[in-house]
């Protein structure tokens, strides 16, 4: 277990910021950390890089206490914060072998040298960060987290304010780095959770709502099964209730109805077989499939 | 007495141990950090603007002033130097310690850097030891003016030689305590402005006003003794009669400690 949450709560005066969380994530997989604005995300991501304490509740990083082990805990984490904060006036290549210094990486110019090339700087190595665009910040500030080949990496909203070409290298990156490692990254961009991550956490205001793989959270939110189907006729209710499974309809157009089974039939072999038999003709026919968005919108309403 | 004879071997102690810390220094991350911010003080230019600065008012004054000046005294001393040195640095190494921890705090880097594997202690020392080595780099050139009226010395070489060492060992403790004060101040706010002013009125607190105070009637005759020697002012002039004291050197290493100490606190408040 690299990262193992535990009933971590974490109170400001008396306001919950994060209540009750438990979560765990594991070598190897890309944990996405979504959440609305303000629902507690960026604060469980400073506690487990031990940034803040805790009010209650426990959090290990690769069996270190954040805490009590709190030195051994940070020396296995590499962390992107929220904003990216970066010395503005020193050199790339300097910032991370300033980096690599604090962490005692050995051969620090060669590792160095290993980022650049891993996050596309080589061009601007020898620039000051004051002079580099957004992109290339954000390329320092993901160099700056893996240079001392961390277990566990920890981004708070990686690819914020990239442009797309950016956020598609940074995403195969990141990708690339969750087949060895433990990456927990949060975000607010849902395709970004479908794109890169295995698993989803959601919280909302400062409670776990889900905790599942991104499939299983998809099938488990279709409680129903829902077709679009477009005749060019016009047919009535009662006609398409009669449909087996059918468990409801709704009209969508003159001619569009939406229909309602459960997750276990497919109903679209049947609604084919009654437009043969009623010798209506098929104009649309198909199955809606829930987004990351919908669910997203329900869990955190 | 028995006291004095503790404390310097407690003084022998810690030297020995701060010897022993030397290579695991250079492995630590307190190195990493000392390396940094002395880039950064030459990097903005705030490393040469404090060194300039210094070493033109020093010189104006030493040389050139005639109400100060070594040529028009006629005397064979650095007192001049001395006595104009901690009120330069009271306004100099403040300007040196305001970026430390404020600019850190404001920029956000801060929260990067103590996530880091390094402890609070390590952060304060190597930010303090650069402060530290700037002021140092400022006062090096100053050996010059030692040279100077030692070759103008009249039979040549006629100074206090022994008192000029004590009065830059002082210097050097008082500096170590201004850094410290510095240090401490930036660490309480993330303006550097503030954290500025604030050091130099504390720097002016510890320095002069115990002597200030030790004139009110209450103290006037009785304890004003006492009260001076809360006051660097006190211990700075009593080592740079070129005797090194034992009580004076535990007072400066107690000030930078408990200021380092106050910082380290303040730097962990996040946690509280």
């Amino acid at each position: 277990m690299s990262v193992k949450v535990q009933h971590l709560i974490k109170t400001y005066n008396t306001q919950h910021a994060v209540d009750d969380v438990s979560f765990e994530a594991h070598a190897g997989e890309v944990l996405g950390f979504l959440g609305p604005n303000g629902a507690g995300k960026t604060t469980t991501m400073k506690i487990i890089t031990g940034y803040l304490p805790q009010s209650a509740g426990t959090v290990q990083v690769c069996g270190f206490d954040v805490v009590s082990q709190s030195i051994e805990s940070r020396a296995c984490v590499g962390y992107l914060p929220e904003h990216n904060p970066l010395y503005r006036d020193m050199y790339v290549l300097e910032y991370l072998q300033f980096a690599g210094g604090l962490h005692g990486v050995k051969n620090v110019n060669k590792r160095a040298d290993e980022m650049i090339e891993r996050t596309g700087l080589q061009s601007h190595r020898h620039k000051q960060i004051n002079e580099l665009s957004k992109g290339y910040r954000q390329r320092v500030g993901l160099a700056q987290a893996m240079l001392h080949d961390p277990k566990v990496l920890i981004l708070d909203e990686p690819t914020s304010g990239l442009d797309p070409n950016q956020i598609v290298e940074i995403r195969q990156l990141i990708r690339d780095l969750g087949k060895e490692k433990t990456v927990i990254l949060s975000t607010h961009i849902l395709g970004e959770v479908e794109a890169v991550c295995d698993r989803a956490v959601i919280i909302n205001k400062g409670k776990l709502v889900a905790d599942s793989p991104i499939e299983a959270l998809k099938q488990q939110f279709s409680g129903q099964n829902l077709v679009t189907v477009e005749f060019s006729q016009s047919v009535n209710e009662k006609q398409l209730l009669g449909i087996s499974h059918i468990q409801s309809v709704k009209k969508l157009g003159e001619r569009r109805w939406q229909l309602v089974s459960d997750v276990k039939n497919d109903v679209r072999a049947d609604v084919f077989a009654f437009a043969v038999s009623n010798q209506l003709t098929l104009l649309e026919l198909h199955k809606e499939v829930f987004s990351v968005e919908d669910i997203f919108q329900q869990l955190t309403r | 007495m028995p006291t004095t004879a503790l404390l310097k071997i407690l003084l022998v102690v810690a030297a020995f141990s701060a010897l022993m810390l030397v290579p695991r220094f250079f492995r630590s991350g307190i190195s990493a950090i000392y390396k940094k911010e002395i880039n950064a003080f030459f990097a903005s230019f705030i490393g040469y603007v404090v060194i300039g600065v210094f070493l033109v008012i020093m010189g104006l004054v030493m040389w050139v002033f005639p109400d100060y000046s070594v040529l028009d005294s006629n005397y064979a001393s650095l007192e001049t130097l001395f006595s104009m040195a901690p009120m330069i640095f009271m306004f100099l190494i403040p300007a040196v310690t305001m970026r430390s921890f404020a600019e850190e705090k404001q920029s956000g880097t801060i929260e990067l850097l103590t996530t880091r594997p390094v402890t609070d202690w390590q952060i304060v020392a190597g930010k303090y030891l650069a402060c530290l080595a700037l002021v140092v780099f400022a006062l090096l050139p100053t050996v010059l003016y030692y040279i100077t009226v030692y070759v103008l010395g009249q039979p040549q070489g006629n100074l206090d030689s022994g008192g000029i060492l004590g009065s830059y060992i002082g210097l050097l403790f008082l500096a170590g305590s201004f850094s410290a004060i510095g240090v401490f101040a930036s660490s309480l706010t993330n303006n550097q402005i503030v954290a500025f002013v604030l050091a130099t009125f504390l720097c002016f607190l510890v320095y002069l006003s115990f002597d200030f105070l030790s004139a009110l009637p209450i103290f006037y005759g009785k304890t004003d003794d006492i009260v001076q020697s809360f006051g660097i002012q006190y211990h700075y002039s009593s080592i740079s009669r070129g005797v090194i004291d034992t009580r004076d050197v535990v007072y400066f290493l107690s000030i930078i400690v408990l200021f380092l100490a106050a910082t380290v606190l303040s730097l962990g408040r996040r946690r509280w």
